[in-house]
């Protein structure tokens, strides 16, 4: 299982990536794709939409089961993977690329309530058992 | 409770498995992608280990008897020892207890292959109906056994390269017919839609045959594979499509009840009394999304529930099969129930794809 040292991760299996210009951008982790086995169909917000901390926004269906996915934050959606339309197996093969929207937060100081990689690893290791 | 594993479970590891409980066994789910494994054995040969399916030998004087009151199906059409058949086995009110092919074996002798979650109840019910009745009637369960199913349209070839003294006594195998050489048994059977073979043999051969599969370029596959493709193969999966309470009629086995003449079998009665309370049809999704069991399905005459769903990978869309009332027939449309939204679906007639094609 890859988790990299520079990525934040939720409770619920999404990755967050810092972006320079304040966005964060969001995907699922190794763990999650390899506990779902191959995906199908995703479903993410709409550009434009407001999220939640802790709401869904999106549905990662896989051949065996669909996923809710939850934002990392609240904030604004500026942006989707529309390849992952057309391409998603790239969850599977690239879950690290394979990036399912990017969120403009409204509330930087939830930042610091993501979990880093050491964190999340244990979260993984526990949810495996 | 601890998970009981098939002879197979060490090279299945060695191989990448990821393995799962089912019905109290240890069992590859798949070795990478269940995906890229429905394709090999849509386009090429995959094998799956079946060993958790119990085989039981039913012999003695009576067994031919004894087999045609406890199926719907009439084992009196096997007409000669490597002729098989699919039935249901029935409980008196008509639901399904199992399903099963039965293989006919020299010298008035049968097999039966039942399911894994099935075993324990199937071997008590035959067993006590066994003790009921005065025919000569010995069941011999058969752990001793190993099953490997290897499927696809190459995987005659690929076996017979893997096994070529098989060969010649395999060659001319028809569908459903079944062979012996010394302990291995060989069918021409299967759960994908495609040719191939189901073989068993004793357990302590069982890891030579795998890898010589293997090293004829036969990819393993687990079970999310063999689920994709008996699904679009239109075949039922028990516990999921049919149970004790649904009989044959309501899930899609008709076919398979034999009521030609008086034959007493068992359930017989009740299924002769009582109409049936649906139909089962199968789905294609028209949008985007995946089907999943338990859904509600919405027709004009009224709703229904989907017992098997997922995603067709040769389709490259959503599949299920669903109980629906009893005068719905295929042609129409119905709405599906995902995630709280109504989706469009084409109601057909499985199976969905058979030998690589396409048929809805």
């Amino acid at each position: 299982m890859e988790t990299p040292q520079n990525l934040k991760y939720t409770e619920s299996h999404e990755w967050v990536r810092q972006e320079a210009d304040g966005t964060v951008t969001v995907g699922i982790t190794d763990h999650a794709q390899t506990q779902l086995g191959d995906v199908v169909f995703v479903e993410s917000p709409q550009p434009g939409s407001a999220v939640k901390k802790g709401e869904e926004c999106g549905v990662i269906e896989s051949v065996k089961a669909a996923a809710d996915i939850y934002a990392p934050l609240s904030g604004e959606i500026v942006a989707a993977n529309d390849e992952l339309t057309d391409s998603p197996g790239k969850i599977n093969s690239q879950p690290y690329d394979a990036w399912m929207f990017r969120i403009k937060p409204s509330n930087p100081g939830e930042l610091s309530g993501l979990l880093d990689a050491a964190a999340y690893e244990k979260i993984a290791e526990a949810d495996q058992h | 409770m601890s998970l009981s594993a098939t002879p197979l479970h060490d090279v299945h590891r060695e191989m990448g498995a990821r393995l799962v409980d089912f019905a109290g066994w240890s069992m590859p789910l798949h070795y990478g992608s269940q995906i890229e494994e429905h394709h090999r054995v849509r386009r090429d040969a995959g094998m799956f280990d079946v060993s958790h399916m119990l085989a039981i030998d039913v012999e003695g004087a009576g067994a031919r008897e004894f087999l045609r009151r406890m199926l719907a199906n009439d084992v009196a059409r096997l007409r000669e020892p490597g002729r098989a058949l699919y039935s249901c086995m029935l409980a008196e009110n008509g639901g399904v207890l199992d399903d099963l092919i039965v293989y006919a074996r020299p010298d008035d002798a049968y097999r039966i292959v039942v399911n894994a979650g099935t075993a324990k109840k199937d071997r008590e019910w035959l067993e006590a109906r066994a003790r009921e009745t005065r025919l000569d009637v010995t069941l011999k369960p058969r752990r001793d056994l190993a099953m490997i199913a290897v499927q696809g349209p190459r995987a005659r070839e690929k076996f017979w390269i893997a096994r070529p003294s098989l060969r010649t006594v395999t060659e001319n195998l028809k569908n459903f017919a079944a062979t012996e050489v010394d302990d291995t048994f060989v069918a021409r059977t299967g759960y994908t839609g495609e040719d191939g073979f189901e073989v068993m043999l004793p357990a302590e051969g069982a890891e030579g045959l795998w890898r010589a599969l293997a090293r004829a370029d036969v990819a393993p596959a687990g079970l999310a594979a063999r689920d994709t493709l008996r699904l679009e193969a239109g075949m039922n999966l028990y516990g999921q499509d049919m149970d004790e309470n649904i009989t044959p009629f309501e899930c899609g086995l008709a076919w398979t009840v034999d009521l030609s003449g008086a034959r007493d079998f068992i359930g017989r009665r009740a299924l002769e009394q009582a109409p049936p309370r649906s139909a089962f049809v199968g789905l294609v999704l028209q949008d985007r999304g995946v089907m999943r069991a338990h859904q509600s399905v919405h027709t004009d005459s009224g709703t229904g529930e989907i017992t098997s769903g997922g995603f067709s990978p040769t389709m490259n869309r959503s599949i299920a099969l669903a109980r629906v009332p009893p005068d719905l027939a295929p042609g129409g449309r119905a709405q599906v129930e995902i995630r709280g939204s109504a989706l469009e679906a084409a109601v057909v007639k499985p199976p969905f794809v058979r030998q690589g094609k396409v048929l809805v």
